[in-house]
């Protein structure tokens, strides 16, 4: 106890507001438990550096229009397939002579629209699917997991690819087929969490106060499910990302000349061999936010899971 | 059976309600499975608790002792035969009112409460559920009673101790002021020093508050503290009610209730 | 005789906000005698058990002037070498025998694997000495249980067949740790019966750490008291009930007891000065006083 005040030595107003023992309000106790959690998270120094990548992404993204040294669009075939570290390219230009920095910084915008919109739709309807199929059980569980099944088994390209086909190509539609095939897992997960939740003593404690099974499945079961999603949704991230991209490259999502980095990769193949730069350099973005959000799930794995808090 | 039906909803303070029964229970078979796999959990079961009384219910596991809690409160709900609580014969479905009469202390208050709701969220929510208004007044009230007080009200579950928690546990089944508190095993969790702070507590609070008791434990002595009569249940029967004197002089004409009594007094070397 | 010399004994935890000392110098030696651990939880009387046979995890840091088991200092084993001491000198029986067998495999398997372990017979010699086990723990049929899974087995036959399974290697010690808590009390006599049978019989030394002081009383010969990671008293287990420390004269009044009802039970009121205040030791209590830590 003697160490702590060694190392802290000077305790600001705000850190012991936050790491009071006694909190005094619902407010104040709720920041507490998040400010105990991000102490946790910190010691992780790999997901700290996953969640940096990603915060610096996102700034990037917002603030696109001010870091890129071009306009994403502005042609100049005079200048094409310049090579890395060409005057005013720092990156190169691609087969049309538009500057590739710029369309990476403006591709995160997309790759993060993606991202945002599947997050949107997915865990919330596996959440919706699984939490109620595990709660009530009996028929709705058959009928509702029958349905995550026939889901589960196509192949997620196939319908992306049958999706487009019949709604037309589009960033949208990419995301939406990317989501109708991702929510499944998130059922499945949020059905075996509710069916151990269910049977937990301090359900049957909720009943004996008369609540309902609406109240119940909002208020007691998922808050408890959420957390495991949130770790299994970001380490999805990567899967999503590429599966975007992929639909990119084939020429099934963002439509030219949007600066999506897997229809940028797509481009870029024509001229692998001779002008490498061109198809790696949005593969390497891809990579570092894939590998930025891995690393985030990790983290959060182990600060969330229920499972890995021994005691 | 006195018809009393129009005490409909039967508060501890009804000046007439000194002479009916809180609990009476006839006949009660509660199983679980169906055909081949079907398991009787409780026999026949039946026994009166008058308003008031402190009734223990005692046997090993499986003896179906906390079965029959869990058909009262309607928790399990595949039973047979007849329940009454505060003179009103209970059916499939328990409502509200039910639950404002009837609440319970679970066994492991390390289980009972949820992970993620602060010790306000808790009880708010069990005085919101019973439409109470005032809420803040008698969340701190209900954590004074219970003996923790109100700074205790915004911690987490993982921020107290064992005892601490069921005494939260028994803030939450005060909430509703129920007349009848079902307790199944409330103590058999916790360290004998903080069980001894418990069962005090629960002392108290059946004074004050003119609380009807029934017990679930495998512990003799706790149950032989706590209550006047006691059951002995095994395997899914009644095989005896005693008062608790004949039990503390081992009066008992039960083989069963001996060998319970004889192996509870401890391990004796041969 | 001594089998077991402990001194000093600590067990560290370092955390977040600083050291955490779970168990703080305690010693004690050990006969061929059946020895108790009592305390609450948080006393440290499980990770005491533990500690002796190195089975705490990182980042927990054991440290003692030293473990001695028939003169050898335990600490300064190889793990290799440590490895050889469970099991073979000193076993260990848990509380839930569910987590303890290997839910897949038939019991007798993991008798067979068990004695194949610690000696070079055949697999048949292995077979009849895991039935001669099981029926050593009045275990009837034998043949019945030898071929059932963990799940099929009862609370008290699968306690039985953990100490069964512990006895085979014929350890010097046996550390059991609550052994008999998850077990209803008419099975948990049966169980304690066993144990104290085979203890007797074959000499061994018995550590028994539980929480419940009426059946240490009753089963034990010597008694430690912990709180706070230490040991704040020993004494003669059937002399536990004059016990001089105001913690265990605490613990025994908060006990409800069926054969002197009282309104209200004592509540133990914690003192400060129990974290390092005196020991009480029984003068008679045989093996040596109990060293404070420095």
């Amino acid at each position: 106890m003697n160490q702590e005040n060694i190392l802290q030595p000077h305790r600001t107003g705000l850190r012991s507001w936050l790491t009071a023992d006694v909190p005094t309000s619902r407010a104040q106790a709720r920041a507490s438990a998040w400010y105990h959690g991000w102490l946790e998270f910190k010691t992780n120094r790999l997901a700290l550096l996953g969640l940096c990548i990603l915060i610096a992404l996102v700034l990037i993204a917002i603030f696109a229009p001010l870091l890129s040294p071009h306009d994403p669009l502005a042609q100049q075939l005079s200048n094409r397939l310049q090579p890395l570290g060409s005057p005013g390219h720092i990156l190169g230009t691609d087969s049309l002579g538009r500057d590739i920095l710029s369309r990476m910084i403006y591709g995160s915008r997309i790759t993060f629209y993606i991202v945002g919109l599947v997050v949107l739709i997915a865990p919330v309807a596996g959440l919706l699917v699984g939490t109620v199929a595990g709660y009530v059980g009996g028929w709705a569980d058959t009928i509702l997991m029958r349905i995550t099944d026939i889901f589960l088994a196509f192949p997620r390209l196939v319908l992306a690819l049958a999706f487009v086909a019949a709604l037309g190509a589009g960033i949208e539609n990419a995301v939406l087929a990317i989501a109708l095939t991702a929510w499944p897992p998130y059922a499945r997960i949020a059905r075996a969490e509710t069916l151990t939740i269910r049977s937990s003593d301090y359900i049957s404690a909720v009943k004996l106060q008369g609540a309902g099974a609406f109240r119940i499945i909002t208020r007691h079961i998922w808050p408890l499910c959420i957390a495991s999603l949130i770790v299994r949704i970001t380490l999805d991230m990567a899967g999503i990302i590429l599966a975007a991209a992929g639909l990119g490259f084939l020429g099934l999502g963002a439509r030219p000349p949007s600066p999506e980095w897997g229809a940028m990769i797509a481009e870029g193949r024509r001229f692998i061999l001779d002008h490498w730069w061109v198809a790696t350099m949005p593969g390497l973005a891809i990579f570092t936010v894939s590998l930025a959000f891995n690393l985030l799930g990790d983290g959060l794995r182990d600060l969330l899971d229920p499972k890995s808090h021994g005691k | 059976m006195s018809a009393n039906s129009n005490r409909h909803t039967a508060s501890n303070a009804d000046p007439g309600s000194q002479s009916g029964n809180a609990i009476e229970i006839a006949d009660l078979s509660v199983w679980f499975g169906h055909g081949a796999d079907r398991v009787d959990a409780v026999k026949s079961a039946s026994f009166v608790l008058p308003r008031g009384a402190s009734f223990g219910l005692v046997g090993e596991s499986g003896s179906g002792k906390s079965t029959i809690l869990r058909a009262l409160t309607g928790l399990v709900k595949s039973w047979q035969g007849t329940m009454l609580v505060n003179g009103e014969t209970l059916g499939r479905k328990r409502g509200k009112d039910f639950y404002r009469q009837v609440q319970m202390v679970f066994q492991d208050p390390y289980a009972s409460l949820h992970p993620r709701h602060s010790v306000d969220q808790v009880l708010s929510e069990t005085l919101s559920l019973h439409k109470f208004g005032d809420i803040n007044d008698r969340v701190e009230k209900l954590l004074t009673d219970v003996g923790l007080g109100p700074q205790y009200r915004f911690r987490y579950p993982h921020q107290l101790s064992g005892g601490q928690r069921q005494r939260v546990a028994i803030a939450r089944a005060l909430a509703p002021s129920p007349s009848i508190l079902l307790l199944d095993e409330p103590t058999s969790a916790l360290d004998v020093s903080v069980q001894a702070e418990i069962l005090n507590l629960l002392t108290d609070l059946r004074e004050e508050q003119n609380l009807t008791y029934l017990m679930v434990s495998h512990n003799l002595a706790v149950v032989g503290h706590l209550c006047e009569q006691i059951a002995v249940m095994q395997n899914g029967e009644i095989v005896e009610i005693l008062p608790v004197e004949d039990m503390r002089q081992l009066k008992s004409s039960h083989h069963y209730t001996q060998h319970l009594l004889e192996a509870s007094m401890g391990y004796k070397s041969t | 005789m001594t089998l077991l010399d402990v001194e000093n004994l600590c067990v560290k935890f370092p955390t977040r906000s600083g050291v955490f000392d779970a168990v703080r110098g305690v010693s004690f030696s050990l006969g061929r005698e059946r020895l108790g651990i009592v305390g609450e939880s948080g006393s440290g009387k499980s990770l005491t058990g533990r500690a002796i046979l190195r089975l705490i995890r990182h980042p927990g840091v054991v440290t003692a002037n030293h473990i001695s088991l028939e003169g050898e200092n335990l600490l300064q084993l190889s793990e290799r070498q440590m490895r050889k001491v469970r099991g073979q000198r000193i076993s260990m029986v848990m509380q839930d025998p569910k987590f303890s067998l290997n839910p897949v495999m038939r019991v007798g398997e993991q008798i067979v694997e068990a004695c194949l372990q610690h000696e070079k017979i055949s697999r048949n010699a292995a077979k009849l000495k895991a039935i001669e086990m099981l029926e050593a723990v009045s275990i009837r049929d034998s043949e019945r249980v030898f071929n059932a899974y963990p799940h099929e087995m009862s609370g008290g036959m699968g306690q039985r067949i953990m100490i069964a399974m512990m006895l085979i290697p014929n350890p010097q010690i046996l550390i059991a740790d609550e052994p008999t808590s998850a077990l209803d009390v008419s099975v948990q006599t049966q169980v304690l019966g066993i144990m104290d049978k085979l203890v007797r019989e074959r000499g061994m030394g018995l550590i028994f750490i539980s929480h419940d002081l009426n059946l240490v009383s009753a089963f034990c010969d010597r008694v430690l008291i912990m709180y706070g990671g230490r040991v704040v008293e020993t004494c003669q287990a059937d002399k536990l009930y004059e016990a001089k420390h105001p913690y265990t004269q605490g613990l025994l009044n908060s006990m409800p007891r069926l054969d002197t009802p009282v309104k209200r039970l004592q509540v133990l009121k914690r003192d400060a000065s129990w974290m390092d205040g005196d020991i009480a030791s029984d003068s008679d209590a045989s093996g040596k006083a109990i060293g404070r830590s420095v």
